[in-house]
C-alpha cells in the first residue's frame, strides 16, 4: 500500500514538473516576458468566471501539497522499515553492486535535497522572501522580472543546477520504479522501454529547466 | 593457487561476530568454492580448531542450501550458486571476503549459517494450490498455453536460497515471493486462489520483517536462477488488482 | 557356477541363514491387475474424527516423505515431519533432472500399465517383487494428474498439452519432464502441499533435526530420537506409527551424486532395532556424470541421462589418440561402442550396461580426459584416464544449436561451469558415478518393514526396482509411495490405534535416549588424529574398488577385512572437534560415518553371497562369454533381507523368494 502511494504521488509530481517545465519555456519567447506574465496570471484565473478567483490554483496547490506530503510520508515509512530489515550493524565489509544505479540506492538522499530545494524555490519565487538579485529596496517584482533577477546571479544558477541534477537522478529511477510498482514492468521489453522513458523524462526535465536560467545568466534573455 | 580468506566467524546469534583471516595454500583451480572451504576445515580440524560452519547440501546448484556473500556479492557474482562457483574464477593470491547472508529476517545461527525459515512461512501463507491428493482431474483436462507455462516454469526454478534478500539494500524478499506468485498466477490451476494468495503472501512477507521493494534490481542480478524483475511487477499488478476484489487477508 | 549351492554352504563365517520370509499383504490368488484394488478395499479405514488422535512420525521431506506428510495431513492425521536440512524444500529429490515415467499413453505409441510394469521388472533384471511393481505402474498416471493440479510446470507443446520424451531402457515416450529440473519441480509441488498442511496445523515441521535412534516398544515402532542440529538437544518424539523416507545410502562411497548430507543413519538405526535390510548391494552406477577432477573432490555431478537421447558416446579406437583434441580425431578413428555392441538400443541401453562398458573402455586404456592417480586391486598406483566422450556435434548439425540449447541448455551450462569447457564445441566427458541405491529396508506390500508399525517409503525401501532402476522411475516411485500407496495402507495399521500411551519415562524411550547420547559422548571423547572426511574417503575408495561396478569374491573379502579395520580405526582415532550443545557439523558427519562403516560391510557381505550378476550387481565370476551379466535364477531368484544379529555377530540372511506369475522370466538382452 505504501509503495502504491509512493508510486502514484511520484507520478503526479513528475506530471507537475513536466507542466512546470513547459510553462518555463515561455521565458524563451522574445517578448520581454509578456506571455510568461500572462501565463502566470492565467494560472491564477483558470476556470474564472465559472470558478471564483484563484480557486483552481488553490485546488492545484492543495493536490500538489497532498502529493508531496504523502510522498514524503511513504518515503520515511519505507526507509524506517528497510533500515530495520537490513539487520543491525554494518552489513558487509565491502558491499558491491551488480546492477543498481547510484540513483536507485540513494533515492532517500536525493529526495531530501529536493525538499530543501523546493523550500528555497518557494521562498524565492512564490513568497519572495529570498530576494535573489533584486535591486535594493525592491519588495516585489512581476513574475518574469523575478526570474531574470534571480538567474542573473551565477551562484543561484549553480544551486539550481545542482538541485536539478538531484531531481533528475531521482526521476531517472523514480519514473521507472513507479511503473514497476504499478505492475507495468512485466517483461524484458517492458523493462527496456520503461528504463528508456525514465531516462528520457529525466534528461528532458533537466534540459527544459536549465536552458532558461543559463540563457539568462549569459545575457541572451532579459 | 594461494588465497587469503577473510571469513565471518560468529559463535551464535547472541555473540557478536568478526572477520578472521586464514591464508590457504595449494588450492586447485578445479576445486569448487565449497571444496576450498572443505580443505580449510580439514586443516583447522587437524590443528584442533573449530571448523567454519557453512550450509551446503546438493552441491549441484539446485537445493538452495548453500550461499555466502563473497567479496560483497551474494554467491560471488557468477550467476550461479556458491557451490557451483569454482576457484578458477579467482586470481592466484586473491583475498576473498566470505560473509553470511545478512538481513534482519535471517538471524545468524553460526559463522556463515543463517536461519531462513521465514521463507518457508511465506510459502505457508499461500504459496500453493489447494489440491488434495486424489482430487485431480486428468492432466490433459486443462491445456495450458505454452507461453504462460514457460513463464510459470521460469519462475518455478527459484531455489529459495535467499541471495535476493542478502543482496537487496532493503533486505526485501520480494523477488522470492514474486517468483512463487508468478509461477502460480501463470497456470490455469492457480487462478482460483490467485488474488487471495498474493494478499496473504505479501502480508506474511511484511510480517516477517523483510523490507519493501524499491525496484533497485540487485536481487535479480545475483539470482542464480535468473528470476527477473518482471516477476515483482507481476506481483504488484496482482496485488493492485486484489485490492479491488475484497477477498483474502487484507494487507 | 552351474550347480545349485545353498547359501549356507558358501557363508564361510560371513553370514548365517535364517528362515525364508514372504509378503502376506498382497493377495496372490488374484490376477495382478486386481491386487491393489483388493488391498485398498481390504485395508481397514480410520474414521475421520479419529484421525487427529493418531500421530504419525515421518522422517524425510523428499518426494516420498513430503508427499506422504502432505497427504496424511490432508486426511487429518497428526503428522510430525523431520528433515536435517533447514527447509523441507531442500531434500535431494530436488536434484533429479530427467523426468518421471507414467503409463498415460498420451503418445499413442503402445504404452500401457502392463508395458510400464514389464519394462520396470525387466529393467530391474527380474529381482523385484512383481506385485509392487504392477501397483507402481498402476498409480503412475495419477501422479501426473496430481502434480499438474498442484501447479507443477511440466514441459508442454504448443497446443498446451504435456510433452513427453523417451528415456534409457524403453522404446516408448512415457517420460514427463520439466526441462532438466523435473525433480525440483515435483519436489516443490510436494513441498507446497506440505507447507499448506503446516499452515493448516496438521503437520508439525521439525527442520534441522536429524533422527539418530529408533524407539521400539513391545515390537512396535513408537518413535524416534532426534538431535536438534542447532542446539544439540537430544529429544524423543513418540507416535502411533513411524515412516522413514530418508533416501538412499550412496554416500557410503564418499563420492556419489547424492547430496553431502544424504546418509543411512535413520535406516541403519531401524535396522539395528529389527528392520531387515533388503538387497543392500544393489547400487546403481549412473553412466553420465562429470569425471573426477582430483582428490579434493567432494561430490560428483550427474547430468541427466536424457542427454543420451541426442548425444553419441565414443572413445578413440586407438589408445594413442586419447590425449588428442577430440575434434581432431576423424570419424573412422572413433569407436561409438554402445552403438556397435547394442545396435537396437544404441546409446539408450540401461544404466548398468552403459556404465560398465565405459569402465571397460577406460580399463582398456581408451579413456579420455586428464589421467588420475588410482590404485589397482593389488594396491599399486597407476595413472588412468577415466572418461568417455558424449558428443553433440551430430545433434547440433541435425537439429541446430538453438534446438539443442532449448532441450539441454541448463545441463550444458552446468557442465561448462564445472569443467570450464564449452560442450557446444568440445564433446563432453562423462564417467559413471554412484547414483542410486535400489537396496533399502525390506518392506511388505503395505510398505511396512519387519518392525510392526515402521513404514519405509521411496529410495529408503528396497521394493520396486529390483537389481537396477530404469531412468525416470525414482521420481515415480517416491511419489507413488508418498501420495498413493502409504496413505492407503498405513490406515490398516492405524485402525488398531491409538496405541497405549507412553511418555519419555518409558524404559524403551530411556534406553534409546541413552544409547544416542552415549554414542555422541563417545565420538566426542576419542579425540584422535584423523578427520571424519579422511576416514570416509578411505571407506569410499574401498567400496568403489571392490563393491563398485564389478565385484569379485576375493575382492569383497578383502573389502570386508579392510572395512573392519577401518571401523576400528574410526572408533579409536577419529577427531571430532567442538561440543554437542552447538551447531556442530563435524559431529553430524561423524555420526553418519559410523553407520556407513557398518553398512559398508553388510553391502559387501550381500554382494559376496549373491554369486550371480544381475542389474547393477555384476559379479566377475558370473558373466556370459560375451561379457554380459549372467543371472542364476535357480539359486538367486529371491530378495535378500538381512537381519541385524547384534554387535560383532554375523548378519542373518532371510530369503524372500520371488514369484513371477504375470511375467515370464527371461535373460535380459538389449542387443
Amino acid at each position: 500500500m505504501t509503495k502504491f502511494i509512493m508510486a502514484i504521488t511520484g507520478l503526479i509530481l513528475i506530471g507537475f514538473l513536466l507542466a512546470h517545465m513547459f510553462g518555463n519555456l515561455k521565458l524563451l519567447l522574445p517578448d520581454n516576458g509578456v506571455e510568461f506574465n500572462e501565463y502566470s496570471h492565467w494560472l491564477r484565473e483558470l476556470g474564472y468566471p465559472a470558478l471564483p478567483h484563484s480557486l483552481f490554483l488553490w485546488i492545484f496547490r492543495i493536490t500538489l501539497l497532498a502529493a508531496v506530503v504523502l510522498h514524503l510520508w511513504s518515503a520515511f515509512k519505507l526507509k524506517a522499515r528497510n533500515d530495520a530489515s537490513r539487520g543491525a550493524g554494518k552489513r558487509y565489509v565491502d558491499k558491491k553492486s551488480m546492477e543498481s544505479s547510484y540513483a536507485a540506492r540513494t533515492m532517500i538522499w536525493g529526495g531530501i535535497i529536493i525538499v530543501l530545494f523546493v523550500i528555497m524555490h518557494l521562498l524565492q519565487f512564490t513568497a519572495q522572501v529570498l530576494k535573489f538579485g533584486y535591486a535594493d529596496g525592491v519588495k516585489t517584482l512581476a513574475p518574469y522580472d523575478r526570474v531574470i533577477a534571480g538567474f542573473g546571479e551565477w551562484w543561484v544558477v549553480l544551486i539550481y543546477a545542482i538541485a536539478m541534477i538531484a531531481v533528475c537522478m531521482h526521476i531517472s529511477h523514480g519514473f521507472y520504479s513507479a511503473f514497476a510498482t504499478l505492475g507495468a514492468n512485466t517483461s524484458l521489453s517492458a523493462r527496456k522501454t520503461l528504463k528508456g522513458l525514465s531516462l528520457l523524462v529525466a534528461v528532458l526535465l533537466f534540459l527544459g529547466f536549465m536552458i532558461p536560467p543559463v540563457l539568462i545568466l549569459i545575457g541572451v534573455i532579459g | 593457487m594461494r588465497v587469503t580468506l577473510r571469513i565471518w566467524r560468529q559463535a551464535n546469534a547472541q555473540t557478536p561476530g568478526k572477520m578472521v583471516t586464514y591464508p590457504l595454500e595449494g588450492v586447485s583451480e578445479d576445486m569448487s568454492f565449497l571444496e576450498m572451504l572443505d580443505m580449510l576445515n580439514e586443516i583447522l580440524t587437524e590443528r584442533g580448531e573449530e571448523p567454519v560452519a557453512f550450509d551446503h547440501d546438493c552441491r549441484e546448484g539446485i537445493c538452495g542450501m548453500c550461499g555466502v556473500v563473497i567479496n560483497g556479492i551474494a554467491h560471488g557474482g557468477q550467476h550461479t550458486t556458491t557451490c557451483q562457483l569454482h576457484m578458477r574464477s579467482f586470481a592466484d593470491g586473491a583475498t576473498i571476503d566470505i560473509e553470511p547472508w545478512k538481513a534482519g529476517a535471517f538471524p545468524v545461527i553460526k559463522d556463515l549459517v543463517v536461519d531462513r525459515t521465514a521463507l518457508d512461512r511465506i510459502i505457508q501463507a499461500g504459496g500453493f494450490i489447494s489440491a488434495n491428493t486424489g482430487s485431480a482431474p486428468d492432466a490433459h483436462a486443462t491445456p495450458a498455453p505454452k507461453r504462460e507455462a514457460d513463464i510459470a516454469f521460469d519462475n518455478a526454478t527459484c531455489i529459495g536460497c535467499g541471495a535476493c534478500v542478502a543482496a537487496c539494500p532493503n533486505g526485501s524478499a520480494m523477488l522470492f515471493t514474486s517468483a512463487k506468485i508468478t509461477h502460480l498466477a501463470m497456470l490455469p490451476q492457480g487462478q482460483p486462489e490467485r488474488y487471495s494468495r498474493v494478499k496473504s503472501m505479501v502480508a506474511q512477507h511484511d510480517d516477517e520483517g523483510f523490507g519493501a521493494c524499491t525496484n533497485i534490481g540487485e536481487c535479480a542480478q545475483v539470482c542464480p536462477k535468473g528470476i527477473p524483475m518482471a516477476s515483482i511487477s507481476q506481483l504488484n499488478r496482482d496485488l493492485w488488482k486484489s485490492m479491488f476484489r475484497g477477498e483474502g487477508k487484507a494487507q | 557356477m552351474t550347480e545349485t549351492i545353498a547359501p549356507e554352504q558358501t557363508a564361510g563365517g560371513y553370514w548365517t541363514v535364517g528362515e525364508d520370509i514372504a509378503d502376506t499383504k498382497a493377495n496372490r490368488d488374484l490376477p495382478i491387475d486386481k491386487i491393489w484394488q483388493d488391498r485398498k478395499f481390504s485395508a481397514k479405514l480410520v474414521n475421520p474424527a479419529n484421525r487427529r488422535k493418531l500421530t504419525v512420525i515421518i522422517v524425510g521431506t523428499g518426494l516420498a516423505g513430503g508427499a506422504a506428510a502432505a497427504t496424511l495431513g490432508e486426511a487429518g492425521y497428526n503428522v510430525l515431519n523431520f528433515c536435517y536440512q533447514d527447509s523441507p524444500r531442500r531434500a535431494h529429490s530436488i536434484a533429479a533432472q530427467g523426468g518421471i515415467n507414467a503409463a498415460k499413453n498420451y503418445r499413442n505409441d503402445g504404452d500401457s500399465t502392463y508395458r510400464l510394469f514389464y519394462d520396470t521388472v525387466k529393467g530391474g533384471d527380474y529381482r523385484a517383487r512383481e506385485t509392487n511393481v504392477y501397483r507402481l505402474a498402476e498409480v503412475s498416471a495419477n501422479i501426473i494428474d496430481q502434480c499438474v493440479a498442484q501447479g507443477v510446470p511440466f514441459a508442454r507443446e504448443y497446443g498446451g498439452l504435456l510433452d513427453t520424451r523417451s528415456f534409457g531402457g524403453v522404446q516408448v515416450q512415457r517420460t514427463f519432464y520439466a526441462r532438466g529440473q523435473t525433480g525440483q519441480q515435483l519436489l516443490i509441488g510436494a513441498y507446497q502441499a506440505l507447507e499448506r498442511q503446516v499452515a493448516a496445523g496438521t503437520v508439525k515441521m521439525h527442520s534441522r533435526h536429524e533422527m539418530i535412534e529408533m524407539i521400539v516398544v513391545d515390537g512396535r515402532a513408537r518413535g524416534i530420537v532426534t538431535r536438534d542440529m542447532v542446539t544439540g538437544r537430544i529429544e524423543s518424539h513418540l507416535a502411533d506409527a513411524v515412516v522413514l523416507a530418508t533416501g538412499g545410502y550412496g554416500n557410503v562411497f564418499f563420492l556419489s551424486t547424492n547430496a553431502m548430507g544424504c546418509n543411512v543413519t535413520a535406516a541403519w538405526r531401524a535396522h539395528r532395532k529389527g528392520a531387515y535390510f533388503g538387497n543392500p548391494c544393489y547400487t546403481q552406477i549412473h553412466p553420465t556424470c562429470i569425471p573426477v577432477h582430483g582428490d579434493t573432490q567432494s561430490k560428483l555431478t550427474l547430468m541427466s541421462e536424457s542427454l543420451r537421447n541426442d548425444g553419441r558416446i565414443w572413445v578413440p579406437k586407438r589408445a594413442e589418440d586419447c590425449a588428442k583434441d577430440p575434434r581432431q580425431i576423424p570419424e573412422e578413428d572413433r569407436d561409438y561402442y554402445l552403438e556397435r555392441i547394442y545396435p537396437s538400443f544404441g546409446n539408450l541401453v540401461p544404466r548398468d550396461i552403459a556404465s560398465r562398458q565405459a569402465k571397460y573402455m577406460c580399463d582398456e586404456g581408451r579413456g579420455v580426459g586428464p589421467a588420475i592417480t588410482e590404485r589397482d586391486h593389488a594396491g599399486n598406483e597407476r595413472q588412468m584416464r577415466r572418461g568417455v566422450y558424449l558428443d553433440f556435434a551430430e545433434a547440433i548439425g541435425r537439429l541446430g544449436k538453438k534446438a539443442v540449447e532449448a532441450k539441454y541448455g541448463n545441463l550444458f551450462d552446468m557442465y561448462q561451469q564445472i569443467t570450464g569447457e564449452n560442450p557446444y564445441e568440445v564433446p563432453m566427458r562423462i564417467y559413471p558415478a554412484v547414483h542410486y541405491t535400489m537396496g533399502g529396508l525390506w518392506v511388505d506390500y503395505d510398505l511396512m518393514s519387519s518392525i510392526t508399525g515402521l513404514y519405509v517409503c521411496g529410495e529408503a525401501n528396497f521394493s520396486d526396482h529390483g537389481a537396477n532402476r530404469l531412468g525416470a522411475s525414482a521420481l515415480m516411485q517416491g511419489l507413488a509411495d508418498g501420495y498413493f500407496v502409504l496413505p492407503n495402507t498405513i490406515n490398516d495399521y492405524l485402525a488398531n490405534g491409538p496405541f497405549e500411551k507412553i511418555d519419555a519415562s518409558h524404559p524403551a524411550v530411556v534406553e534409546a535416549m541413552e544409547s544416542a547420547t552415549g554414542r555422541i559422548r563417545k565420538l566426542l571423547s576419542i579425540n584422535g588424529t584423523r578427520t571424519v572426511d579422511s576416514i570416509h574417503k578411505e571407506l569410499g575408495q574401498i567400496m568403489w574398488e571392490y563393491c563398485g561396478m564389478e565385484r569379485w569374491e576375493d575382492g569383497l573379502k578383502t573389502a570386508i577385512d579392510r572395512i573392519r579395520a577401518l571401523r576400528q580405526e574410526f572408533w579409536t582415532n577419529v577427531k571430532v572437534t567442538g561440543i554437542n550443545e552447538d551447531f556442530n557439523q563435524a559431529l553430524e558427519r561423524a555420526g553418519r560415518l559410523a553407520d556407513f562403516l557398518e553398512l559398508g560391510e553388510l553391502m559387501c557381505v550381500d554382494a559376496l553371497h549373491r554369486r550371480e550378476s544381475c542389474g547393477g550387481h555384476f559379479r566377475g565370476e558370473s558373466q556370459t562369454e560375451e561379457g554380459e551379466a549372467l543371472r542364476h535364477d535357480d539359486e538367486f531368484l529371491y530378495a535378500a533381507a538381512w537381519e541385524w544379529a547384534g554387535e560383532g555377530k554375523t548378519p542373518v540372511l532371510h530369503r524372500e523368494p520371488l514369484n513371477y506369475k504375470a511375467i515370464e522370466l527371461k535373460q535380459r538382452s538389449y542387443k
